[in-house]
């Protein structure tokens, strides 16, 4: 299995991806950093058939909500509103799919953030949502999870390019 | 009401640029009334994180700034605090860092091609859309990013946000062979350059030629990216150092970016079409020749036609690459001995979208005092203001639609990273009848 934390660590609570990687690491689990946009993350996926992405994403929930989707069987929305960085998680997954390049699973695990500004702290909310998620990427692993299909909006953080 | 209509054009959200920004233009009658390009966030942040940070940081924080072009932030730190300290580099680093650039050249102009611009030309909402019609040139554009790519990770030690740059060298240098295994992918990508210019060369064009400034480096034996002087077209020509006897930025009220313009004349363009235009003899002859083949020869003033300049510079930097790999003899040291004193040190470079402005004051221990970054975006800003007010004109009798389309088009021509610029854009267009 894959796993890739996607975001920029200085643009505030976009920094969740790659902090959720690095709290796996430490429990010498391995997983990638991706912080460039749609087209690296195909390049990052390309050759595996199973994948966890995790990223800050604005959904209208409470911030530090952790949802889970799979997004191998529905196509989710890139009309999200902050997607104004050039092209990010969600528009990488709807060009993977149309250029066959989606792995055959592949879960999204989206972090409710609240603020994206450079240079600004982490919402404290989102400590809670880290740990929660490596929970679930540990029972991931161990095969033992189920997700839902996307919503119908999914706007990832605005800093998953700077 | 006065018998004449006012209409507003307003976008509030501008995108496939790299960050967020607004953009507002009032028409009275055939009349642009106003036009205001809103830019959010403290666009100084960085400026002020360097402070009290030792120059060793300097490459990896400022490489930070833009996940687009973190070479040309690393270069212009790096080339400014060697000046400060008067540190020479060998001759192998100076290749090295100009292959390091050619890899940034190749990842920031195929993305901004086909995958931020081309869905204009071609009529797509965005990439997506675009790629369910023209499968075959997405793909083309995923391989050359990823050969730019793989140039920025041998010698950059990742992709994004590289780390291996220090002042005076790299921390790792690549061996012969490293550089001799990305000669065959550079052939591929040379020739999809090729045919990224007779591409784009086939797009239509809106009229609009501009008297424009043109403003870039300009180096004696090639075409422009770390060194050089700066020259423009209407006589500037200086030594780095001088930038800010000659450019000054100002505050406007609507944004938070500052805008840049040449003292005692206005605004002025950077980027590709000021390069092609200031050092078209210095390009390689394969380059000039599809460019001539093209038909375009300098001086080009349309900002649309940005698209096949970027392709020419495009083929410019994969043989440019190639030469380098040719040439290459590892250096003796990764990177020279640095020494640091009290100073003060400038440099510009090229970065894919224009010259990128880096100064920094240090101390005696090698602690940065000030620092003072001018991306290209903030000096192209009022550039497209000026632009946009001109061509708001010709859009008037227009539908709102395809006017706000037409306005979003040309400040995509500048490939504005208005990240680097302000770290955040939104651009709006609206149009009222009264």
């Amino acid at each position: 299995m894959l796993i890739i934390g996607c975001g920029n660590q200085q643009r505030s609570d976009d920094a969740v991806g790659i902090l959720v990687t690095e709290k796996l690491r430490k429990l010498g689990i391995r997983a990638d950093i991706c912080n460039g946009g749609s087209a690296e993350l195909i390049e990052a996926w390309t050759g595996a058939k199973d994948v966890i992405v995790v990223d800050a994403v604005v959904t209208g929930a409470p911030v530090g909500t952790v949802q889970a989707w799979n997004i191998r069987e529905t196509p989710i929305s890139v009309a999200a509103p902050p997607s104004t960085h050039g092209l990010g998680v969600a528009e990488a997954i709807e060009l993977a799919r149309i250029l066959d390049r989606l792995p055959v699973r592949l879960r999204i695990y989206g972090i409710e953030g609240r603020r994206f500004a450079a240079g600004g702290e982490i919402s404290p909310e989102l400590d809670f949502a880290i740990d929660e998620v490596v929970r679930k990427i540990i029972e991931d692993l161990r095969g033992n999870n189920e997700c839902s299909s996307p919503p119908a909006l999914l706007g990832c953080g605005p800093g998953t390019r700077d | 009401m006065t018998g004449r209509a006012a209409k507003t054009i307003r976008v509030e959200t501008l995108a496939r640029v790299e960050g967020e920004g607004s953009l507002y233009i009032k028409l009275v009658g055939e009349r642009v009334a106003d036009v205001k390009l809103k830019i959010y966030e403290p666009p100084r942040f960085f400026e002020a994180f360097l402070r009290g940070r030792h120059f060793s940081e300097a490459p990896d924080i400022t490489a930070r700034i833009c996940g687009i072009c973190p070479i040309a932030y690393q270069m212009s730190a790096v080339h400014a605090i060697e000046r400060a300290f008067g540190v020479q580099i060998s001759p192998a680093i100076r290749l090295l860092r100009r292959l390091f650039y050619c890899g940034e050249w190749i990842e920031s102009h195929t993305l901004h091609i086909y995958m931020l611009h081309a869905p204009d030309f071609l009529g797509y909402a965005d990439v997506i859309a675009m790629a369910k019609d023209h499968r075959a040139l997405v793909e083309k554009a995923l391989r050359l990013k990823k050969i730019g790519n793989r140039i920025m990770q041998l010698l950059g030690g990742r992709e994004i946000h590289p780390i291996s740059a220090a002042v005076g060298g790299f921390y790792k240098v690549p061996t012969k062979q490293q550089l001799r295994d990305l000669r065959e992918d550079l052939e591929w990508a040379l020739a999809a350059s090729l045919e990224t210019v007779h591409w784009t060369a086939g797009l239509e064009f809106p009229k609009f030629e501009q008297d424009y400034e043109f403003v870039a480096l300009r180096h004696p034996n090639e075409y422009p990216l770390n060194e050089g002087r700066l020259v423009s077209n209407r006589g500037l020509d200086i030594d780095t150092a001088e930038y800010e006897d000659h450019f000054v930025e100002l505050q406007v009220k609507h944004s938070n970016a500052l805008h840049s313009v040449v003292r005692g004349r206005g605004s002025y363009l950077v980027g590709p079409l000021a390069r092609f235009n200031l050092n078209f003899d210095k390009l390689p002859a394969i380059a000039r020749e599809a460019a001539s083949d093209a038909r375009m020869r300098p001086p080009i003033t349309n900002i649309f036609q940005s698209i096949v300049v970027r392709a020419v510079e495009l083929v410019f930097a994969c043989d440019e690459a190639l030469r380098l790999i040719r040439e290459y003899e590892p250096p003796a040291a990764p990177r020279a001995d640095v020494h640091n004193r009290i100073g003060v040190g400038q440099a510009i470079t090229e970065a894919p979208r224009g010259i990128l402005y880096h100064r920094y004051a240090l101390d005696e221990n090698g602690m940065i005092l000030t620092a003072k970054i001018v991306p290209p975006t903030s000096q192209n800003q009022k550039r497209i203001e000026d632009d946009l007010r001109e061509y708001a004109g010709q859009l008037v009798a227009w539908p709102i639609e395809e006017a706000t389309w037409k306005c979003e088009q040309a400040i995509r021509s500048y490939d504005p990273c208005i990240s680097c610029a302000t770290h955040f854009l939104k651009l709006v267009v609206d149009r009222n009848e009264i």
